[in-house]
């Protein structure tokens, strides 16, 4: 253990961002990179990229007058936009070039990630988008604390909320930072404030729509440039799955072992565990659960699910064909490998997915493809940033600090400021996190929203014998839990402070803390006799008539 | 007040109405048991991948192709199968009783 991480350490207990300097082996973080060449054709088109969303941006900043505006884009979203916007929050840069290259490295284990990240929607749809949608209006707190106390619930939301927010930003910027080394040949630092400025600008002013929109347009680039990589892989083998396999199995290290599952997963206690962790994980995430209020009604909430889970879906397989296209189109060429029959590639494995983009389109192509790799990354930490600002401004700011008698000015002009700081803080985090694992990230990030703010919600929609009480006890404790058996795990505990042994002895903990959660949350909230309990239980019926029939829902994010 | 007291006439009518308790329940039996086919699928997924190597890894038809493939991708595919199936019924059925319920509630 080294004073460094010490330190490190302590000056993230002193953000109150509850210090978790830890690395887990995710598979899907982008590591350190090498700095590669200047490459103008990707500089070109990602500020062609820029250009287009300043211009929606200065757009939606004139058509923003309201705080249903900046928050959820007046609910004007349809169903299908929001799908495409859905899709462009959650397919990271990390999981298009991490899963690629997962796959390029051991094949078939790529799957276990994808079709993890893919199963949550399902869940959402069945259980929480149109509840969500019939009972909240700006944020998920708005909905945990329907019928409940609004200060101790929200500030519990919006503790759990800004904890993913920030960690999630650490990861995007990181991950910035390196690709614009690699992709782009420019400074690490360059590409951290690049990506700080222009996600303020995006969310300070155009809100809502304008996040949409960068996410909406972002989609279909990201999406298009895969399938077009797809495209060029399957012509060259014919469209013939088995002679591309053929050819992957020949010409890789591991031969046949690609086509199985491999060391991935052995212990069932961690796949378990891992599986709930992707499943529910992303049913708690707060920049996710934001995006069903920009549209108008459940009907079209419930659309924006099958949408997005088609085109998620869609991606993922897209990403195993790329996977499988590298093995046997740039593993094959000395032009991109470091030596001859091993796996290495320039600039790391990372680069699969790049590199493919070279082989089948040429610099051109690779500079499209860089560029965005890129708009991907702002488009996330777009949506990031303004769900945390609205956590500060909406939850914090507006329902606790001012209890109710803020002005809906006041309220979007600190949600400005929110983000604004966001960005501030995102920018300094991501130059201090420069040379730190941040694969832990994932682990944190979904473990909390799988157990603490997924718990909360889903109690606070189902159960009528919830109290204030049993759901703040029981948030924290899946907060509390989730957090605290991250940093006793290995990726913490071992990789960054440097322990011999993790006292935590599961990667992912959701196996015990999700349970625990709702446990606790039920428990707790039965055993509440206050009066504020009983006044409370006695306003489920009411929740549950709007929850189910959207009545009283129409005029929520009133235009 | 007045808005306070019509809104609790509306919800007495809403409780009251068959068709109430109907879509709850119907919507309610529906979406559990949709989540719990998910996860079924899921999870026996991630089982036999972790206690299902040598069956995942067997040749589908002769070739290189492993069994594993199919199942993985149909793992994707019944996900967005399944939200399909919930979609369909919800904007129609669903939607439908909602909107009579809310209708003679007024």
């Amino acid at each position: 253990m080294n004073y460094k991480k010490l330190a490190l350490a302590a000056l993230l207990a002193v953000c109150g961002t509850l210090a978790a300097t830890a690395a887990f082996a995710a598979g899907a973080d982008l590591g350190n990179a090498q700095k590669q060449e200047t490459n103008w054709h990707a500089i070109v088109m990602f500020v062609i990229f820029v250009g287009i969303t300043l211009g929606i941006t200065y757009w939606a900043a004139k058509k923003n007058k309201t705080a249903a505006d900046f928050y959820a884009a007046g609910g004007g979203i349809t169903g299908f936009q929001n799908g495409l916007a859905i899709a462009g929050d959650y397919m990271s840069a990390a999981s298009f070039l991490g899963i690629s290259a997962l796959v390029y490295g051991s094949g078939f284990d790529g799957l276990i990630f994808s079709v993890g990240w893919l199963v949550g929607w399902p869940i959402i749809l069945f259980l929480i988008a149109e509840r969500l949608r019939n009972l909240g209006k700006y944020t998920f707190a708005d909905v945990a604390s329907y019928r409940l106390a609004q200060g101790p619930v929200r500030i519990f939301s919006a503790t759990g909320a800004l904890i993913v927010v920030i960690f999630y930003l650490i990861g995007q910027m990181v991950g910035a930072g390196q690709l614009i080394k690699l992709l782009f040949g420019l400074d690490y630092l360059m590409a951290v404030i690049v990506v700080g400025a222009l996600m303020m600008v995006y969310v300070t002013f155009g809100g809502m729509t304008a996040t949409t929109w960068v996410q909406i347009i972002k989609a279909c680039m990201l999406l298009g440039g895969a399938t077009f990589i797809a495209l060029g892989v399957l012509s060259n083998f014919g469209f013939s799955f088995e002679a591309l396999f053929t050819k992957a199995v020949e010409v890789h290290p591991k031969k046949g072992a690609i086509m199985a599952p491999g060391s991935l997963v052995t212990n069932p206690v961690d796949a378990i565990s891992l599986g709930l962790t992707l499943m529910f994980g992303t049913a708690g995430l707060p920049h996710i659960l934001m995006r069903f209020f920009t549209v108008p009604n459940a009907k079209e909430a419930r659309k924006s699910v099958f949408y997005a889970t088609g085109f998620i879906g869609y991606f993922y397989i897209l990403t195993f064909i790329i996977g499988f296209g590298a093995i046997t189109m740039v593993l094959t060429n000395p032009e991109y490998i470091i030596t001859a029959g091993k796996l290495d590639l320039k600039g790391g494995n990372n680069m699969a997915a790049v590199w493919l983009a070279h082989a089948i389109g040429g610099n051109l192509f690779l500079g499209f493809i860089s560029a965005v790799a890129f708009a991907t990354i702002l488009a996330v930490v777009s949506g990031l940033t303004l769900a945390g600002a609205s956590a500060i401004s909406h939850d914090l700011y507006a329902s606790v600090f001012a209890r109710g008698r803020s002005t809906e000015g006041t309220e979007v002009m600190v949600s400005k400021f929110a983000s604004l700081g966001l960005g501030v803080i995102a920018v300094i985090l991501g130059v201090i996190f420069e040379k730190q694992n941040v694969a832990f990230i994932v682990a944190l990030t979904f473990s909390i929203a799988a157990s603490a703010t997924f718990p909360v919600l889903v109690m606070s929609m189902f159960s009528k014998s919830l109290t204030t009480r049993g759901a703040v006890i029981g948030g924290y404790i899946g907060l509390v839990g989730s957090v605290g058996c991250v940093i006793l795990s290995k990726v913490v505990w071992v990789s960054s402070f440097g322990f011999k042994d993790p006292i935590f002895p599961f990667v992912y903990p959701t196996l015990f803390t999700m349970p625990a959660a709702f446990l606790a949350c039920y428990v707790f909230s039965i055993m509440d006799n206050s009066e504020r309990g009983q006044k409370e239980r006695a306003a489920y019926p009411a929740q549950a008539i709007r929850s189910e029939t959207g009545l009283g829902a129409e005029g929520a994010a009133a235009h | 007040m007045k808005q306070a007291q019509h809104c609790q006439v509306t919800h007495d009518k809403i409780t009251a109405n068959p068709k109430f308790q109907e879509l709850v329940k119907k919507r309610t039996a529906f979406s559990w048991t949709l989540s719990v086919v998910m996860l079924a699928i899921y999870f026996g997924f991630i089982l036999l991948i972790a206690y299902g190597k040598s069956f995942l890894g067997q040749s589908l038809s002769g070739g290189v192709t492993t069994v594993g493939f199919p199942i993985g991708v149909g793992v994707i595919l019944s996900a967005i199968a399944l939200t399909g199936i919930y979609v369909r019924r919800a904007n129609t059925e669903f939607d439908e009783l909602n909107r009579q319920i809310l209708e003679e509630a007024r």
